[in-house]
Parts: C-alpha cells; sequence; structure tokens
C-alpha cells in the first residue's frame, strides 16, 4: 500500500518553539522538546526541526535539542536550517538526526545535493523549495523565509533537485504558509506529477479538508503542518511562557486559545475515512 | 544492564545513535565501535546502516571488517541487520552496477521500479507500511509479540531478492510491489525497516532480539 505521512514541522528560534505568518512575524509559543514528545506521543509519523535564524547566522544550533529529543522519540527526525557543508550535515547527523534538509545552500551549491547524496544516500537528503507565485502557473525560488529572490523557477529546480540525488522535496507556498487557507494545490500537484520522488505538501493546512485536498487533488506524499496542530496543543501542553525569552506575548495572551479538537489523530481518521491510507 | 556485550557495527554510515538509543532503552549493553577486536569479543552484533550498498561495502573492507562479521556470524552469535545492514548480507547488488555484498545469504538487491502496471511509483519508498507473514512462522522471532500487519517506518530505494525463500520472515507490498522486508535465519534477523524508528512497535522487536538471544 500508500501511506500518507504526517509530519508536524517545529520552527526553532534559539531555544523556543516559534510560528509566523508567510514564515515571517515570528510568535513564541513554547519549548520544541515539548511540543515534539507531545506529536510523538500522539501519532506523528515524524517530525522536522528547523532553525528559522540559522540562515542569518550562518548556523545550525540545534544540536542539543536533536539529542535530547532523539532519546525518547523514536520516529525519523529531520533537521534543517543553516546547514551549508558536508561538516554540518555530519554534525547533526551524528547528534541524531535521520535527515537533513537544505534549500539555501542548495541553491548556492548544487553540487551539494550531489555530493551529500552519494555519502549518506538520497534518502536522507530532504530539499525545501520555498515557493513564491509569479502569475499564472509561474512560481519563483525564494531562499530565507521567502525573503531572497533567486531567479530560478520552481518547476526546473525541482526536476533539478531530484537529478542531483535528492530523495524527498518539501514544497512550500511562501504565499499560503502561516495563513490555514488552504494548500497551494496547483503548485504541489505540478511538482509531485513532475519528480518521481516523494513530495511533502508544506504551507497552508488549517482543516482536515485542506488536509484531504492536498492529498486527493494535489497528489502529495506526505504533509507538513505546523501552525494547525501548535495552535490546537497549546492548551495540552504545558510550556511555562514565564521561562521563555522573546515575543511571547501572544503565549500569554492565549494560553487557552480556542482549540477546534483538531489533533493528529483526528486528522488520520479523516483521512482513512476518505479513503487515504495512513499509520494508525 | 545485562553484562552480555552487544556491539552496533560502526562503518561510517547511517544513524548510529536511533540504533544505540533503542539498544539503552531495552536495556541491552551496547557499543558503537568499528574496533576490530570489540567485534571478535562481542556476544551479538548490529549491522545498521543507511546510504550506498557499494560505499558501505568498501568502508566494511577498508576497516578489515567484512571477514570479521563473516567468522562471527558462522561460528553462531547473533546478527541483527537494518535496512542497508539487510541488504549487506546478501551476495549482490545491481546498485551502480554489480557490487559484492558479505555473502552470508544467497540472493540479490534490486532497484523498485519508478512505474509499475502503468502507475507512477515514487522511489525511494518513504513511508510507513504494514509487515505481513510469509511461510515462516514468525512465533519464535523477534516479531513474536506482534500483530500481523503492523505499521514500521521504511526508507529505501532497494531491496533484497533472496534465493532462498525460507529465509523471508515478512513481506510488505509497496504499490503493488511485494518485497521481502525481514529475514531470520539461522542466528541472522534482519529488517528492511528500521525497528528504532517505529515506534513502540519497532522498540519491542529490539527488546524480544535481546530476549531470544538471552542478551540481557
Amino acid at each position: 500500500m500508500k501511506t500518507i505521512r504526517i509530519i508536524p514541522r517545529l520552527d526553532i528560534k534559539g531555544p523556543n518553539l516559534v510560528k509566523g505568518i508567510h514564515l515571517e512575524g515570528l510568535r513564541v509559543l513554547g519549548k520544541p522538546a515539548d511540543f515534539a514528545k507531545y506529536y510523538y506521543e500522539n501519532g506523528a509519523d515524524e517530525l522536522i526541526f528547523m532553525d528559522v535564524v540559522a540562515s542569518l547566522y550562518g548556523r545550525n544550533s540545534l544540536h542539543d535539542i536533536i539529542s535530547q529529543t532523539a532519546k525518547e522519540i523514536f520516529i525519523p527526525i529531520t533537521v534543517g536550517g543553516g546547514l551549508r557543508s558536508i561538516s554540518d550535515i555530519k554534525e547533526v547527523l551524528r547528534a541524531g538526526a535521520d535527515k537533513v534538509c537544505f534549500n539555501t545552500a542548495a541553491i548556492n551549491n548544487p553540487n551539494l545535493i550531489k555530493e551529500a547524496s552519494m555519502m549518506f544516500g538520497s534518502s536522507t537528503i530532504v530539499i525545501a523549495i520555498e515557493a513564491i507565485k509569479e502569475s499564472e502557473n509561474k512560481y519563483q525560488v525564494y531562499t530565507d523565509n521567502g525573503r531572497e529572490y533567486t531567479g530560478i523557477d520552481v518547476f526546473e529546480w525541482a526536476k533539478k533537485v531530484e537529478i542531483l540525488g535528492a530523495g524527498e522535496i518539501v514544497i512550500t507556498s511562501v504565499d499560503n504558509e502561516g495563513t490555514m487557507k488552504g494548500v497551494d494545490i496547483d503548485l504541489v500537484k505540478q511538482v509531485s506529477s513532475l519528480v518521481n520522488i516523494p513530495v511533502i505538501a508544506h504551507g497552508g493546512i488549517g482543516n482536515y479538508s485542506h488536509a484531504v485536498d492536498a492529498i486527493k487533488s494535489g497528489s502529495a506524499d506526505a504533509l507538513m503542518i505546523s501552525s494547525m496542530f501548535h495552535y490546537n496543543s497549546l492548551s495540552k501542553i504545558n510550556s511555562n511562557s514565564s521561562e521563555l525569552e522573546g515575543n511571547s506575548q501572544f503565549l500569554k495572551n492565549n494560553k487557552n486559545h480556542k482549540s477546534n479538537n483538531i489533533s493528529i489523530k483526528g486528522l488520520k481518521a479523516e483521512l482513512l475515512k476518505n479513503n487515504i491510507d495512513c499509520r494508525i | 544492564m545485562g553484562l552480555k556485550k552487544v556491539v552496533i557495527i560502526d562503518y561510517n554510515l547511517g544513524n548510529l545513535f536511533s540504533v544505540k538509543q533503542a539498544c539503552d532503552t531495552v536495556g541491552l549493553n551496547s557499543v558503537i565501535s568499528s574496533s576490530k577486536e570489540d567485534i571478535i569479543n562481542a556476544d551479538a552484533l548490529i549491522l545498521p546502516g543507511v546510504g550506498a550498498f557499494n560505499e558501505a561495502m568498501k568502508n566494511l573492507v577498508d576497516l578489515g571488517l567484512d571477514t570479521i562479521i563473516k567468522l562471527k556470524v558462522n561460528k553462531g552469535i547473533p546478527l541483527f541487520g537494518v535496512c542497508l545492514g539487510l541488504q549487506l548480507l546478501f551476495t549482490e547488488s545491481e546498485e551502480f552496477g554489480t557490487g559484492r555484498g558479505l555473502d552470508l545469504i544467497p540472493g540479490v538487491i534490486k532497484k523498485f521500479p519508478t512505474n509499475f502496471q502503468n502507475q507512477p511509483i515514487k522511489v525511494p519508498h518513504i513511508s510507513w507500511n504494514t509487515i505481513y507473514k510469509s511461510s515462516q512462522n514468525w512465533d519464535q522471532s523477534p516479531l513474536s509479540n506482534l500483530n500481523e500487519n503492523e505499521f514500521m517506518y521504511f526508507i529505501h530505494s532497494y531491496y533484497v531478492n533472496p534465493s532462498n525463500k525460507a529465509c523471508v520472515l515478512t513481506k510488505t507490498n509497496y504499490n503493488g510491489i511485494e518485497f521481502c522486508s525481514s529475514i531470520k535465519i539461522n542466528n541472522i534477523f534482519a529488517t528492511q525497516f528500521h525497528p528504532e524508528k517505529s515506534a513502540n512497535n519497532g522498540l519491542s522487536i529490539y527488546k524480544e532480539w535481546a530476549t531470544i538471544y538471552n542478551l540481557l
């Protein structure tokens, strides 16, 4: 059978789990390890940790969080953000990551995809593509959380990273990211049909039917979800906001954020109802 | 911690950390090592691995570990292979031309087709998928605590095609293609999926392996 993976995405800034809209305007939501454990125990198929400020500083600072969570979490962990070289990749894999995800470094040096996949195997190399819609059926690749224009066409780039040896693609619609308004189906569908490697849809899933759409209409092989799960998990996870640095005002005001009773298990039940296989 | 010593063979490929964590969690006394001496003195071996078959074999040969692993297995010590560690036990692989494996079990490693019955297939196969019984009884295997059709985590582009089907312990179906997802023969047990990445069901496999071979 073919099963769909549900992958909660944890964007991390310093010691905190954060969430923005269109990858910007980050709010502090809690401690990454608390959310990771909660998602693991509640049916997540994989987790991804993204150091969202790493590219700005040129380094990934997630080693401690990875080795801490990898001790008690027995599902695959992907790590991204600021990875630039083979030795950066080695370091996060040694800390306990199973896969690495990169974007900026691949744009700057496409050969890194080839080198890394030869060394660690294609299945270890995930390429993130941040897409912004330019016009009908025309998408441009951006880097650094949708800030930097590259002039590269998304569909051409997707084909190229597959040829270079990438094992998976995360396709992010920057336009939809954080909005919870639904997935850019055209974007996901096009990428998924162009390449023969698994495609993970990211950006915009705000309810169960968005998820079903991304799979049925978008042909996504996996879904990466942050806002929908994070905001619905806040009241169940006891991260103490007073211990958190940064912009935690949102958390203080919304500790009892209205929960729509959305959960990973609930989502999977809905997928099964729509004849989409997944692990339960 | 048991007194029996398990060596997780380090040949510079794959996430050894999570294999070690799984061993620790079930109470195995394990060490990650590429030392010949450690392997010679081991009571049991785990051969993990993610990555390229030929690169892996080259590393094992360069480290001088291939002959020692074969020697130990032929002496009857338990070996647990995971993913590439399963594939390496076989005769040869089709990956990047033909490469020789450890040849402890006759059979070849094949690549998934990218098309099956006119349907495109995504390769690598990266997903949770179910394992079901072959003709071999799994009551005496490390899977004995599991129900049929439990989900395990798979991430691979190649699969094993054993010459002697009697070693096949479980099978899995990916988009219509049925392949061997674990084997058990004599003192060798190996899985194509990653038990250390398959949550509680996967950990139970480590636990049962430790129990069956009296390693705790």
